[in-house]
């Protein structure tokens, strides 16, 4: 059922520091824009989780709608959605993008169980 | 559809936009430099030109449509600090 989906993608989003949205899984990515942004976060060396949102065409329907964003991958940090493959990149490139995950990972610190 | 398609659909689309458009086969690059990026975040400018494309994304006649935005200020100043940081795909 689709409200299972949108539960099944709000709690990734919220329990996991960093969450990604992609094609295969972080030791398969099959899509380069999806093995970009992993190669990204596993060079930042933080935990992170993947949600491989081939198996069921309706997780990236449903995706799409909470984040009004077309493509996969699509990235969150802190439960805040932050891009797509081509932002992830520029982020990183830019040294934007390691305080933003530093500071996502704090903020957990700060407030461990809800 | 292609490159030239997509870069008039950008540049009617987002007033005073430049565009430059690579690719083919359901596959393109494009940087996009525009005054009305202005004041938004990379997701919003994003958005501004996937909206353009809503129905081509979700049949996937356009599968992947990789973006580079930035204002003219910002492309002068990546300009100036020279050809490296200038936007490139």
């Amino acid at each position: 059922m689709s409200q299972e989906i949108l539960e099944m993608i709000k709690k990734e989003i919220d329990s996991n520091t960093i969450v990604l949205f992609t094609k295969g899984t972080a030791d398969m990515p099959m899509c380069g824009f999806s093995a970009r942004a992993i190669a990204v976060f596993k060079e930042l060396g933080r935990p992170f989780k993947t949600v491989d949102i081939l198996p069921d065409p309706r997780i990236r329907q449903i995706l799409t709608s909470v984040s009004n964003w077309p493509t996969v991958p699509q990235v969150f940090v802190g439960g805040k959605f932050i891009g797509g493959s081509d932002i992830i990149v520029e982020m990183y490139q830019k040294g934007e993008l390691k305080p933003l995950v530093e500071q996502a990972f704090n903020a957990k610190q700060a407030a461990p169980a809800r | 559809m292609g490159p030239d398609d997509l870069k008039q659909r950008i540049e009617r689309g987002i007033p005073g936009a430049t565009a430059r458009v690579e690719g083919a086969d359901a596959h393109f690059g494009a940087v996009v430099i525009a005054q009305a990026f202005e004041g938004k975040t990379r997701i919003e400018q994003h958005q501004m030109i996937y909206a353009l494309f809503r129905d081509e994304m979700t049949s996937q006649e356009i599968h992947a449509l990789s973006l580079k935005t930035c204002t003219p200020a910002e492309w002068e100043r990546d300009k100036a600090n020279g050809p490296g940081q200038a936007p490139h795909f």
